[in-house]
């Protein structure tokens, strides 16, 4: 199961729901790998909004990966800047065939597909998507249960007295 | 007609075949009235943020593998994120496989996992902005739990599963005690907890037997906002719907 995934779950058991502390749960015993995926870095910008970014470090810390920067990276550090800013002014009048092809105007925002992730990107990609938890627990905050992961899986049914 | 998720590799003895429900529920989200709707809601213009999609019961996965690989099509975005449940791990399994199939070439949505849990007890409040159920909905009575654990895995010591777990772990897929809403209607009580309030939407497949009018009306009992409305329907028999899907979803008040 992915990490990122821990940021969308909580204690399965409903009078823990109210409590902030049964949120993020904790990684125990984990055993970790890494399966790799492509980087998306157009949902990487877009997805920090939504990280519970303390709450992340914390399992980053929990799980003895490297330390995650205290406040979250902004857009701008998850790619490198272009080399050089387009500039197709006068191409573009040497042209003849642009002049009768107004429908086709120069290609500048295709560039934000070709940008570069930044080493800062990758690192986030890797914790977020690729750094998998294989086998082990996750524990709740609050109440004190432990929900096994096993074959990547995880399992947050309950025994029928906490239901 | 957009491609329909390949689910070759499941084993349909223990893990719900697709059928008429799972494939009304993919052309009613890829209709173009309903991608009309959820462009409005979840395209890049309308928000940056990308939308969580959950399916509850996904068994083969065939539905959330639908929209996940079909994201740019169906939400007008290629950054959608994907989370499945189900009740039995062995769909689990089988599920993860096929959405991760459907995904894994430069994925126009990116997948996160599939969790064994009781419907979406498991799911951080407020969190899912597009919701999906196709219920266990015959009026059948439900399967008895008690073994649950031990039907859930292959027995230790043996190779495979045996024939009563595989006919528990299909009972679960279909029946849905009285009216067959009863994991519906415990389903319809954490939904107002897990759904986005702002932006999230709901959808719900029923049967007539299910009475979908008055499940329908109670959503909309549930306070100012709340709407419901058939935007799916298959099998008329002697003026009768068999199937129903409902979207269900909040209006921002005036
Ligand atoms: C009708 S099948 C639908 C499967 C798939 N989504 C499709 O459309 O083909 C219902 C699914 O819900 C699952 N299910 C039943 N009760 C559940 C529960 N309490 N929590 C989670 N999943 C459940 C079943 O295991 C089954 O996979
Ligand atoms: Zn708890």
């Amino acid at each position: 199961m992915k990490l990122l995934t821990l940021n969308f779950l909580t204690c399965a058991i409903k009078t823990c729901k109210s409590s902030p502390a049964s949120f993020p749960l904790h990684p125990r015993d984990a055993e970790l790998e890494v399966v790799e995926a492509d980087l998306n870095l157009a949902f990487l910008k877009n997805i920090l909004p939504r990280l519970m970014w303390d709450e992340l470090r914390v399992i980053a810390s929990e799980l003895g990966l490297p330390a995650l920067p205290e406040t979250p990276p902004s857009k701008a550090d998850l790619s490198i800047p272009s080399p050089t800013a387009p500039a197709p002014a006068t191409t573009l009048q040497l042209d003849p065939e642009a002049i009768d092809a107004p429908e086709n105007p120069p290609v500048v925002e295709s560039d934000v597909e070709e940008e570069t992730p930044s080493q800062t990107a990758v690192d986030l990609h890797r914790i977020l998507l690729e750094t998998c938890i294989t086998e082990g627990k996750l524990v709740c905050g609050n109440c004190g249960h432990e929900y096994a992961v096993k074959e990547g899986v995880a399992n947050f049914l309950l025994p029928g007295h906490l239901v | 007609m957009l491609p329909t998720p390949s689910t070759s590799h499941v084993c349909f003895d223990r893990v719900y075949e697709p059928a008429e429900d799972s494939f009304l529920l993919l052309d009613t989200i890829s209709a173009a009235s309903e991608t009309a709707f959820l462009h409005n809601r979840f395209s890049q213009a309308s928000s940056s943020t990308p939308p969580l999609i959950l399916e509850v019961g996904v068994g083969s996965g065939v539905v959330l593998a639908f929209v996940a690989g079909n994201a740019r099509n169906i939400l007008g975005r290629n950054d959608a994120l994907t989370l499945g449940t189900d009740i039995n791990r062995f769909a689990c399994q089988a599920a993860s496989e096929t959405v991760h199939k459907a995904t894994k070439d430069h994925g126009p949505s990116v997948f996160l996992d599939i969790v064994n849990g009781d419907l979406a007890s498991s799911i951080r409040e407020q969190s899912v902005d597009v919701f999906i159920f196709n219920p266990p909905y015959v009026p059948a009575k439900l399967p008895d739990f008690s073994h649950h654990d031990n039907y859930n895995a292959v027995p230790t010591g043996h190779k495979s599963t045996s024939f009563e777990q595989d006919s528990y772990l299909l009972e679960l897929s279909y029946a849905g005690g009285e009216e067959g809403m009863v994991v519906t209607n415990r389903m319809l009580g954490q939904l107002p907890r897990i759904l986005n309030c702002v932006r999230g939407v709901a959808y719900l497949l029923l049967c007539a037997q299910n009475k979908p009018e008055e499940v329908k009306q109670r959503i909309r009992n549930w306070g100012t906002g709340w709407m419901a409305e058939t935007v799916g329907r298959s099998g008329k028999t002697a003026g009768w719907e068999k199937l129903h899907i409902v979207r269900i979803w909040k209006e921002p008040s005036p």
